[in-house]
């Protein structure tokens, strides 16, 4: 195959502004797929994905276009994972591209998030084409958007197509502007072997189905490839490269092309994202750049609501993980929830992504704790410590100072919520870093935020004080001091080692009289009174008393209709079945995640 | 030989309450006669498995029972006493005679509203054999009535007391309920002073319960029901248990009183499990420990459909039903009794239960008898479903 007639390319693009739609348009355009083959959206074949309206693992399809030009053109279109959680996964994505379609809401117009992906594109050298889509909306402005775009990303868009995915409108000058503007991969078929990872997904036959884009130099079954990075060293069972929705072997993949490969591998951990393969006996002189080791930046702990089904959780994370290597899981014990895992995640997103496939996909009902970013303990005796589970916080006698993560933040604004949105970020601790206005109407505030600020609730507040309008983008900035307490909850004066957690002193009393508040909501009366209290170490901050049930009684006995009554008996005994007993209070499991939506704003 | 109580459901109203949620309908005058019909036809076939039976209450409740025009409750008794072996009666070719004049043996009652009551139904229930009334007064203060959705006012209700006890009863129960929307303590205080002031045998004070698809229901939701607290709702209770006791009254149930001897029986009998057997729509019976249920279709009963709910208790869940049920009496349950019927001890069946509701101060264990404390009535569901074995 030349390489002239390969395009590598993805489509980038804000959530709802049409990525999917556009990508199940291009595949049925180029008649790789007959539309009866086609799945509602090609590209995200996740049950979850497809009801967030997000894309969690990167899909890939390679497709056949005849263009004008009367060349037959091989197109891969790379997909790239849609949130600020899987930025790492995005940008190696994106380095395995050559080019990247801007798709724009003609009515929207750019999105932070967005933005973020076009400056990435950019810095990985891709051929940016921009396109205005959803122009059939009543509220479309594209003059208003191309020059948005224009004046914003600095991009020439002034022959941007315009186009409707969803009603198919003009979606032939998409196709041939990605032939004529992205540039044919280069890179020497005779080179060694330089390949990028940029995902790869488990297969309980295959093992390990690598995604990769081939640089330099040629690979074949029967290779024996080498990661660069892992060190790990395998024997290539097949090469192949990717129908809509299957896996297709063939001879070998070169130069410019991107496919997979499959080498009986156990363990995703040996192919992680953004490793370069080479060859074994002839490697390349160097890695491509560009490779990060993932790290988990949340953690939490899980539980089974029920503690008989602990094996049935280890059995599913141990499954998860063989697809996500940024999933990490240890064993944790809690007084209060019993046998469980500690877990760690790219962030709140990966985390609730992770929770309901686990209650989805495994049947399984869950307990989890508040989400903890790891913080840095300088102890006294010189030794630091990363604390993930704030249980494990040594005494404060024992700690010279403690580190917290910090992120830089970038939130796009329409003006007039500029005002709440500042003020939230004041409130979260945020330090700010400046404002700069894209047009008249549009803001990109930035500032340095404390990671732990934004894993509550942060999101949901954003989106509650700017009617929806605000979009979030940060990386992390490093770690800086800061002055951190515990926090406990004592509830009928035992303390729920689950409800723990690390918080800046500052902010320790108000957190403390919320979380208090809303567990007064949550847990139900009971028979005595329960006092519940926030604490610092010995000094009780906060307190709320869920008063004594004064009365729980069936009035009237119907006649002979004693099937009645005992069926409200069975859902009281129900209803104290899905709780956990701590001491003799019984909370409900909800109550354990209610804590972490406190902003009532 | 066993024994067994009847109950007989009329399911028919001049209106429905507003918080009524019984199988009873308004303005279906037309439809009596075929109704009385069909129970007389339920009595047959049922007394065809169970007339050897000792028949030791009857009640004939609702709707509204009194609404029954002479004819119809003529003939629904007559029926009845003719079908089953009613102690203390026999039938004879024409019309029931009463063998002893003394304090009757069965207990047969009829509940009654007072628009409803005149002199001349009241004189044919006492010939009929019918010993106890059942009024259902609710409230004194006519504006409550009016509010509760009740056909008649205070006034009534007094002439109806007066002719019944004229006609010769002198076993009668007030219905009255307490913690209705508005009410204060004091409101409640007139409320019980004045029902007392007519000195019945037997007074059953209920608190108020919103239940589903009533009209008190949807202004609940509404949020346009102006319900006491419950702090309110328990000093009335208290208060009502204390005046009552003052005057006389026993509390034998959680929302039952009577002076001595004149606890209803048919009543106490759902509590220690007694055979019953339920006629009419929407009845329901437990015989030989199976539960069952009519329909509650008007017209699929009246063209003789069959029950609809059948459920046959296992052991467990008779032992349940004997804790759950004898608890709401005030004198409890006994150990004795439950090893007699079920061959095995009751602390060792629901293990720790009893020592934890001890310690707890919501049940007492004196000896034989096994008690809620007031406490435990207070919140007595969360007691009860501790005695579950089942779920």
């Amino acid at each position: 195959m030349n390489q002239d007639y390969i395009r590598n390319f993805c489509i980038i693009a804000h959530i709802d502004h049409g990525k999917s739609t556009l990508a199940d348009r291009i595949i049925e355009n180029t008649g790789a797929l007959t539309a009866r083959e086609m799945q509602a959206q090609v590209l995200d074949n996740m049950d979850l994905e497809r009801e967030r309206g997000i894309t969690i693992k990167a899909q890939t399809v390679r497709i056949v276009y005849n263009a004008k030009d009367g060349h037959e053109y091989i197109f891969n279109l790379i997909d790239t994972p849609g949130h600020v959680d899987f930025n790492y996964e995005v940008s190696r994505s994106l380095a395995a591209c050559d080019g990247a379609v801007l798709v724009v809401d003609a009515a929207q117009g750019i999105e932070a998030q967005t933005l973020a992906n076009v400056y990435m594109a950019i810095d990985n050298d891709l051929e940016v084409i921009p396109v205005i889509n959803k122009i059939d909306l009543p509220s479309a402005e594209p003059d208003r958007v191309i020059e948005e775009i224009e004046d914003v990303i600095g991009l020439e868009a002034q022959d941007a197509p315009l186009i409707s995915a969803k009603n198919g409108i003009n979606i032939d000058a998409v196709l041939e502007a990605i032939v004529e503007k992205i540039p044919a991969p280069d890179g020497d078929p005779d080179a060694p072997l330089k390949a990028l990872i940029f995902d790869s997904v488990y297969d309980s036959y295959k093992g390990v189905i690598v995604f990769i884009r081939v640089r330099d130099g040629k690979l074949k079954a029967g290779s024996q490839v080498y990661m660069m990075a892992t060190k790990a060293s395998y024997n290539v069972v097949e090469v192949g490269y990717f129908g809509a929705g299957k896996f297709i072997p063939c001879e070998e993949l070169q130069a410019g092309m991107v496919g997979y490969f499959t080498a009986s591998i156990k363990n995703v951990r040996d192919t992680m994202v953004g490793d370069t393969v080479t060859e074994k006996d002839r490697p390349c002189e160097e890695p491509l750049p560009g490779y990060k080791k993932v790290q988990s930046m949340v953690y939490c702990g899980m539980y089974p609501a029920d503690g008989a089904h602990y094996e049935d959780l280890r059995d599913a994370l141990e499954k998860l993980k063989l697809n996500d290597a940024s999933l990490n899981y240890e064993p944790e014990t809690s007084v209060a929830l019993g046998f469980g895992f500690r877990c760690g995640f790219l962030g709140l997103l990966h985390l609730e992504i992770i929770e309901e496939r686990l209650e989805r996909e495994y049947d399984l009902d869950l307990v989890t704790t508040a989400p903890s970013v790891i913080y840095k303990i300088h102890k006294t005796d010189g030794t630091v410590l990363d604390l993930t589970n704030p249980t494990n916080m040594p005494d404060p006698s024992e700690i010279e100072f403690m580190e917290e993560p910090v992120v830089a933040a970038e939130i796009m604004v329409t003006s007039e919520f500029i005002g709440p949105i500042m003020e939230l970020c004041q409130e979260r601790r945020g330090i700010y870093k400046e404002i700069e206005y894209i047009e008249a109407t549009r803001a990109i505030l930035r500032y340095d935020l404390p990671l732990n600020e934004i894993i509550y609730d942060f999101f949901d507040a954003l989106k509650s004080r700017s009617k929806g309008y605000a979009s979030l983008d940060y990386e992390l900035k490093g770690y800086e001091p800061s002055n951190l307490v515990k926090l406990d909850i004592l509830i009928n004066r035992e303390e729920v080692d689950a409800l723990s957690f690390i918080v800046h002193a500052d902010t320790a009393y108000e957190r403390g009289r919320k979380m208090c508040e809303k567990l007064k909501e949550e847990i139900p009366r009971h028979l005595f009174e329960i006092p519940i209290q926030a604490a610092i170490g010995s000094k009780i901050i906060a307190r709320e008393t869920v008063k004594a049930m004064r009365k729980d009684v069936l009035a009237k006995c119907y006649g002979g209709d004693i099937t009645r009554k005992k069926k409200l008996l069975e859902k009281q005994k129900e209803g104290k079945k899905r709780m956990r007993q701590i001491g003799n209070v019984e909370i409900p499991q909800k109550a354990f995640m209610s804590v972490l939506k406190l902003d009532d704003k | 030989m066993k024994e067994l109580e009847l109950y007989l459901h009329i399911p028919f109203c001049r209106k429905k309450c507003r918080y009524c949620d019984f199988v009873s309908f308004a303005g279906c005058e037309e439809m009596t006669d075929a109704y009385v019909d069909a129970v007389c036809r339920e009595i047959q076939t049922a007394a065809g498995y169970y007339h050897d039976r000792k028949v030791v209450s009857v009640y004939i409740g609702g709707g509204t029972p009194s609404i029954l025009n002479c004819g119809q409750i003529e003939r629904l008794m007559e029926c009845l006493m003719s079908s089953f072996r009613v102690t203390g009666f026999r039938a004879k070719r024409r019309g029931l005679y009463l063998q002893k004049k003394s304090l009757p043996e069965v207990e047969i009652s009829i509940e009654c509203n007072p628009e409803s009551i005149t002199p001349e139904k009241l004189k044919l229930y006492r010939r009929l054999g019918i010993n106890r009334l059942s009024i259902g007064l609710q409230s004194t203060d006519d504006n409550d009535l009016k509010m509760l959705g009740r056909v008649h006012d205070f006034h009534t209700f007094a002439a109806a007391f007066e002719a019944a006890r004229t006609a010769g009863f002198s076993n009668i129960n007030i219905d009255l309920m307490q913690a209705i929307p508005g009410q204060t303590l004091s409101a409640w205080k007139k409320v019980l002073f004045l029902a007392g002031t007519f000195h019945p045998e037997h007074i059953s004070a209920y608190s108020l319960m919103i239940e589903e698809g009533t009209v008190f229901e949807q202004l609940y939701q509404e949020g346009r029901l102006d319900l006491p607290d419950e702090d309110t709702e328990r000093e009335i209770y208290y208060y009502t248990r204390d005046f009552l006791e003052k005057a006389g009254y026993r509390r034998y149930e959680i929302s039952n009183y009577s002076l001595p001897g004149y606890e209803c029986r048919h009543n106490s009998g759902y509590w220690t499990r007694t055979d019953y057997l339920g006629l009419g729509l929407h009845a329901s019976s437990m015989i030989d420990n199976v539960r069952w249920k009519n329909t509650d279709d008007l017209p699929k009963y009246i063209a003789g459909a069959d029950i609809e709910e059948r459920e046959v208790l296992s052991r467990e869940e008779q032992m349940e039903e004997f804790m759950f049920l004898g608890l709401r009496l005030t004198d409890g349950v006994s150990r004795k009794r439950f090893f007699e019927l079920f061959k095995q001890d009751l602390d060792h069946t629901f293990e720790g239960v009893i020592p934890k509701l001890r310690s707890e101060g919501l049940i007492l264990s004196e000896g034989d008898q096994i008690r809620l404390t007031d406490r435990g009535l207070d919140v007595s569901n969360a007691v009860l479903a501790e005695f579950l074995l089942t779920s």
